[in-house]
This record gives structure tokens, C-alpha cells and sequence, in this order.
């Protein structure tokens, strides 16, 4: 199956508590491609990216979503990661009482197996990979994003990243909450882990990150659809531009 | 049962301490609790006069005194269905190659040999009534630190015994603190000389056995000025269709300036009744904490208390519960400042599932004139499906106007997000789960030592198994 890409969204139809958001995703990602997704407020870019890596509150009720080739849409979060899809989150939830380091191990460990995976060596890439994105090794022994500023939540997910070597990463809004100094530092770490075994999904409101992360393809959702593909130049012109154009000629019709 | 019967039955079933061993015991009282028995008892035990006395007294108190009408439901208990007193053994030995074979085995299986040589400083091992093993390092020994079981600890130091005995828990207390004082047999008794300091933990094992068992076990400790000790407790039984019932009393005295920490690991089996009478007397600048797991029993009505008697003294409590299907665990803590500038603390931690309740109960005194008190009371409970209950019924009494007293109570449950974030790392789901109450524990876990807290995260992991529909 190493032929088929990593990722194929295929008429995907997802909605949420009855609302159908998105409405006929199709997307292709190929190892070594770093899409953009970009879109106005409520357009579905993150419903995309919990769809994707399995969130039960999200429903497909159309469509095929196809990892390597594989349908993923009755597959569990877990063995979505399994495979070898990360998603990176805008809003990582807090865990009380557990603390980064165990979290980390224990996800290690299911992800390549806990015979693999020695708590010295484990320890010693953690901390190197801790001091690559500049996170002071204190994080270790703090509770899972509890307290976090935005920035370390961020910064802490891009570690989870690296530790993890995913085949396919979701970066749902990484740049958000970040001022100009910790959203370089995220995206020097990003660059850092993209390898050309490696598709990347980048969903972003904003430009800016894309200055930093240099897509191969942008795409546009705008109420659930994708309404125009392009290459880097794309998502310059909507920054001159804005969403409103592309809003209006795609407004859902009334009733919708 | 067929086979398949049978494997339907273990479905589910992760109590992996519910063995029984074969019975071949000195003595075993017929069923029921009568006045012929206390003499037997004490008649074999060879007691004192006024500790038969004492038990003859309470039996009446036990007979006189209504159940409860508050905590669980306590009516369904048979007390003529109970045998009140096994003797497995003729005596307690200080040697694990002494004591009978079968029950060594089961204490081999328990792990405590094991954690004796490995961590403890002192080992005492109850099976049914009485204890068979026991056992402290020599070098507290010479130090004069007194560890032994209730019973020798009556026949070797009578009058500190007779001196202390039912004054922090006076058998009119209630019904069941009555009940074990009419049968008492086991328990430990501890002494810690003045300024002697135990660093290295003292640990007593209970294992009921046999069916419709009552244990009655009877737990003193001392601790004299400036000395500490930290005593540790666990407790195990098989599984039987039928109920046991467990009723303990402990009194802790903890004199000026000494610190005693006492941590239980309840993990009956669900068929056991847990009704236990824990108190402490904390003295000028004394320190008294209670570390409470409760994850077993059907019933459990515990509620350590801490009479904070003179001025610096502090009381804490640190619970957790876990209330599975069929589980009720009523616990919580008792806080009475007798004396001015006195602290205390309770965090109570407590998790339902399958059906299962948690009820956290506490009472915070302030008697007249104890003015300068701090107290903070925090319970926290973690539902894990819709069928489970949660409730907490805090009781007051404050008598005095100088006083700092905080109380907060939260429920939850497991959110979907936290479930999704981890499930995303990898983490099945009864993995992410365990996470998150191992987690919502980890107040209480931190507290104990690293083995215990080790098997404390396996036991939770274990109650998650399983159990996602």
C-alpha cells in the first residue's frame, strides 16, 4: 500500500449535534506534501482536523476518509495515533495530577510498543527534545497543561510531535494565542521534524505562519467546502484580500 | 456451573485477592454473638477481670444501642449469621516458617514477606481473629519500641494498656465501636518511646478467610513526646456470596510534639461490611494524619477523627474512595478543636462507577473558647458514568467567632476532551481513563510509599478494566 497517499478525503460529510459542518471534503496529502488549510471563523477547519483523528462527537454521515489507503472512519482516536496520525490542538485540555513526563511515556509506549520504549533512554529524549523547543525541563514533572501559558500548551504539543514521529500531523491553529517570538520557536520546531516521509496538514486562519512554515498547496474551506486549491501564492492573496469575497459567492443558502 | 458459566463469571471479576484457603483452625465460635462467647474468649485468651468486664459491658451497650439510620443501608446485616471468633492458630509466631503452611502461603500471595524485608520495619499479619505473625527490626526493639499484637501487648503490658483502653473511643460511642469491644481479638499496639523517631513504616496486614467472618480487630498506639511513627494497614477477604463484617477500633494518642501518620489500604472484597471507629487524641504541638484508601467493601462507614486537645496541635485527613457496582462507601472525617490555635485539614477524594456511591461525611467542631482555628475542608468527587451517585453531607458546629474554616466541594466527570486528547496520544480508553482518576488520586497517591503507591495505580488501573460497554 505504500502507493497510496497518506491521506485521501473523499466526499467528506461530517456534522456535529445534527449541524452538518463539513460538506463534501476532498483532499488529497502525499508523504513530503505540507498542505494549508486556511478559512474564515466557523468555515470547518477544525471540525476537518478532529474528524480526522476521531473525535466521537464529530459524525461522518458521507464520505471516506482513507490513511495509506486504509478507511479510518470506524477506527478509535488510539488507533488512529496508532497508525500514525497526530493532531496537534488549538485548545489542548488539561489533565490534573498526571504529569507530562508519565503522560509522555505512557503515550510512547503505546504508540511503539512498551518493549521499546527504556524510561533511562526515554528520560534522555525527552529532555534533549524538552531543550530543542525550549521548554524548561521543570515541565517534566508539571501536570499535563495545567497552568500552561498558551505558548507552552503549543510548545508542548510540537514536543508531543517530535516524540512521537508521526506519519501524518494535524496542526490545527498552532499559531493562535502565540506572539511573534514563541510562534518562531514553534515553527523552527515544526521545521525541524518535517521529513520527506512526512505529510503535513496546517490549518490556519492566518498567513503569518505560513511565512514560517512554507506550504506546497493552500486550500480554502469556506462554509464546509473547499472552494479554491492553489500553491504558495494563494494564501498571500487572501491575505491582501480577506475571506469576505469568497464568503459571499459561497454563502450556504438560507435554510441550509 | 458449566464451563462457560463459570467464564462468564470472571468476566469483570478483577479481584485478585479473592481466594480462600481450606479451614484447619484451634478454634471456630458457632454462629451468632452471645454472653457464653465473650467468656469463652476471654477465658481462652486468659485474660484480665476487667478487660472481661469491659467486654461484658459492652455487649450489653452493643444489644442496647439502635443501628444507625443514617450512612448505608446497615439493616440487611445478619448478626446471627456472623462467626465472631477463629482462632486459626495457637499463637502468634515471630518466624514466617512457624506459622501454619496454608496461611503463610496466603500471606506469600498477599506479597508481605515480601514488603517486610524489602521496606517495612515491623510486620504484624491477623488472619480471621487472631494474629499469627509478628514481627519488628531488632534495633527499634532496643530502642524500646513496643510493636505487638493487641492481645500479647494485654497479657505483656496490662496497665498501660488497661490505662489507655477505651479513652479516646469509649465503648458507648456507638454501636459497633461497642460490638468490637464486646469480641475484640487482634489489632496492634504500639508504643513509641520519647524522642524515638520510626522513619521506616510499621505495617499490619488483615485477611478474613472464612465465611459470614466477623474481625474485630483492636488498634492502640502511643506516641510519646516528640517521637513518630508511621503505621500502615491493608486488608483483604475472599469473595463469598454471603457478607462478613468488619468492625475495628483504633485509637491513636499522639502526645506533645509527636507525629503519628496512620495509612490505610482498604481493599476488602465486596461482600464485606466496613464499619470502623478511627479516632486521635493530638496533644500540644501533636500531629495526626490520617491517609484513608478505601477501594474495597460492600459498605464502608469510616470517618477518622482528629481531637485536636491542646494548643499547636494539627489534624489531617487525606482520603480517597472508590465505589464500583454494588459499592457504597459513606466516609469522610471528623475535625473537633477542643483547643485554641489548633489546624486542620481534610482533602477527600472519591470516585463512582457502575452504579456505585460515594458519600463524603464530616463533621468540623469548634468548641467555646478555641479561638485562633484554621481549618480547610475540600472533597472532590469524580463520576464515570451516568449511573453512579456522589453526595456530601458537611456538618458544622462552630462555637466560637475567631476562626478561619474553608469548604469546597466539587463534582465531575471524565470529560469527552480529556478522553480525546489522550485517546490521540495512543491511550486506549480504559488506559486514558485509569490516567485520569490515577490522576484525580494523585494528591493521595503522592503520599504513600513509592510500593504502595505503585500497587495502588495498578489496583486502579485493574477496577478500569473491563468496563467500557
Amino acid at each position: 500500500m505504500s502507493d497510496a497517499p497518506l491521506l485521501q478525503l473523499e466526499d467528506l460529510h461530517v456534522q456535529v449535534e445534527g449541524k452538518e459542518i463539513l460538506r463534501g471534503v476532498n483532499l488529497t496529502v502525499r508523504k513530503g506534501e505540507i498542505h494549508a488549510l486556511m478559512g474564515p471563523n466557523g468555515s470547518g477547519k477544525s471540525t476537518l482536523s478532529n474528524t480526522i483523528m476521531g473525535h466521537p462527537n464529530y459524525e461522518v454521515t458521507k464520505g471516506r476518509i482513507l490513511f495509506e489507503g486504509e478507511e479510518l472512519v470506524e477506527l478509535e482516536p488510539d488507533e488512529r495515533a496508532k497508525l500514525g496520525i497526530f493532531l496537534a490542538f488549538q485548545y489542548p485540555t488539561s489533565i490534573p495530577g498526571v504529569t507530562l513526563a508519565n503522560f509522555l511515556q505512557a503515550s510512547l509506549k503505546a504508540i511503539r510498543g512498551a518493549e521499546n520504549v527504556k524510561p533511562l533512554e526515554f528520560r534522555k529524549e525527552l529532555l534533549g527534545r524538552m531543550k530543542e523547543l525550549g521548554i524548561n525541563q521543570e515541565f517534566a514533572k508539571r501536570y499535563v497543561n495545567e497552568g500552561f501559558s498558551g505558548g507552552e500548551k503549543k510548545r508542548c504539543e510540537i514536543l508531543q510531535m517530535a516524540l512521537l514521529n508521526p506519519k501524518l500531523s494535524l496542526l490545527d491553529e498552532t499559531d493562535s494565542g502565540l506572539d511573534i517570538d514563541a510562534l518562531r520557536i514553534v515553527a523552527d520546531g515544526v521545521n525541524q521534524l518535517i521529513n520527506p516521509e512526512m505529510g503535513v496538514l496546517v490549518i490556519t486562519h492566518y498567513q503569518r505562519l505560513l511565512n514560517h512554515i512554507k506550504p506546497h498547496f493552500v486550500h480554502v474551506l469556506v462554509n464546509g467546502k473547499l472552494v479554491q486549491s492553489g500553491g504558495p501564492e494563494l494564501a498571500l492573496t487572501l491575505e491582501e484580500r480577506g475571506y469576505d469575497e469568497l464568503l459571499q459567492a459561497h454563502a450556504v443558502p438560507a435554510g441550509a | 456451573m458449566s464451563s462457560d458459566a463459570a467464564t462468564l463469571q470472571e468476566i469483570g471479576n478483577d479481584y485478585k485477592y479473592g481466594f480462600h484457603d481450606a479451614e484447619d483452625y484451634v478454634f471456630k465460635s458457632g454462629k451468632g454473638l452471645t454472653r457464653e462467647l465473650v467468656l469463652e474468649m476471654s477465658r481462652m485468651k486468659g485474660e484480665p477481670q476487667w478487660m472481661l468486664d469491659i467486654r461484658l459491658h459492652a455487649l450489653e451497650v452493643f444489644h442496647s444501642k439502635p443501628l444507625p439510620e443514617w450512612g448505608g443501608e446497615l439493616r440487611e446485616i445478619d448478626f446471627e449469621n456472623i462467626h465472631y471468633y477463629v482462632r486459626p492458630s495457637e499463637k502468634s509466631e515471630k518466624n514466617w516458617d512457624d506459622v501454619p503452611e496454608y496461611i503463610k502461603n496466603t500471606f506469600d500471595k498477599l506479597g508481605i514477606p515480601e514488603a517486610e524485608r524489602k521496606f517495612l520495619a515491623g510486620v504484624s499479619a491477623q488472619y480471621e481473629s487472631e494474629v499469627v505473625y509478628h514481627s519488628i527490626r531488632e534495633d527499634l526493639e532496643k530502642e524500646g519500641v513496643i510493636f505487638l499484637d493487641m492481645d500479647s501487648a494485654l497479657r505483656e503490658f496490662p496497665d498501660i494498656v488497661r490505662k489507655y483502653f477505651g479513652t479516646v473511643i469509649p465503648t458507648e460511642d456507638n454501636k459497633f465501636a461497642a460490638l468490637n469491644t464486646a469480641v475484640w481479638s487482634g489489632g496492634s499496639f504500639i508504643l513509641v518511646p520519647r524522642g524515638v523517631r520510626v522513619e521506616i513504616p510499621l505495617q499490619a496486614y488483615f485477611r478474613i478467610n472464612a465465611q459470614n467472618m466477623g474481625q474485630f480487630e483492636r488498634t492502640l498506639i502511643i506516641t510519646e513526646p516528640g517521637s513518630y511513627v508511621h503505621y500502615i494497614e491493608g486488608c483483604t477477604a475472599p469473595i463469598y456470596s454471603s457478607d462478613s463484617l468488619h468492625s475495628a477500633v483504633v485509637e491513636l494518642i499522639a502526645m506533645e510534639g509527636s507525629t503519628i501518620r496512620y495509612t490505610t489500604i482498604q481493599n476488602w472484597s465486596s461482600n464485606v461490611y466496613n464499619l470502623v471507629t478511627k479516632r486521635a487524641q493530638a496533644f500540644k504541638n501533636a500531629t495526626v494524619e490520617w491517609v484513608d484508601g478505601n477501594l474495597g467493601s460492600k459498605l464502608t462507614m469510616k470517618y477518622p477523627a482528629v481531637y485536636l486537645m491542646e494548643e499547636g496541635a494539627r489534624g489531617e485527613v487525606l482520603s480517597i474512595a472508590y465505589a464500583g457496582k454494588g459499592q457504597h462507601q459513606d466516609a469522610g472525617a471528623k475535625m473537633v478543636h477542643v483547643a485554641p490555635n489548633t489546624a486542620s485539614t481534610v482533602l477527600s477524594k472519591s470516585i463512582s462507577k457502575d452504579g456505585g456511591r460515594t458519600s463524603y461525611r464530616g463533621l468540623v467542631k469548634v468548641y467555646p473558647g478555641a479561638h485562633d482555628i484554621k481549618c480547610n475542608v475540600r472533597c472532590d468527587a469524580l463520576l464515570l458514568d451516568e449511573d453512579s451517585r456522589s453526595d456530601t453531607y458537611p456538618s458544622m458546629e462552630i462555637d466560637n467567632k475567631d476562626v478561619q474554616i474553608g469548604h469546597e466541594a466539587t463534582v465531575s466527570k471524565v470529560g469527552d476532551e480529556q478522553l480525546f486528547y489522550l485517546m490521540s496520544r495512543g491511550l486506549s480508553e480504559n488506559d486514558a481513563i485509569a490516567m485520569i482518576v490515577n490522576g484525580f488520586f494523585e494528591p493521595f497517591i503522592k503520599e504513600l510509599p513509592l510500593e504502595y503507591a505503585v500497587e495502588l495505580n495498578r489496583l486502579i488501573q485493574l477496577e478500569m478494566e473491563g468496563s467500557i460497554g
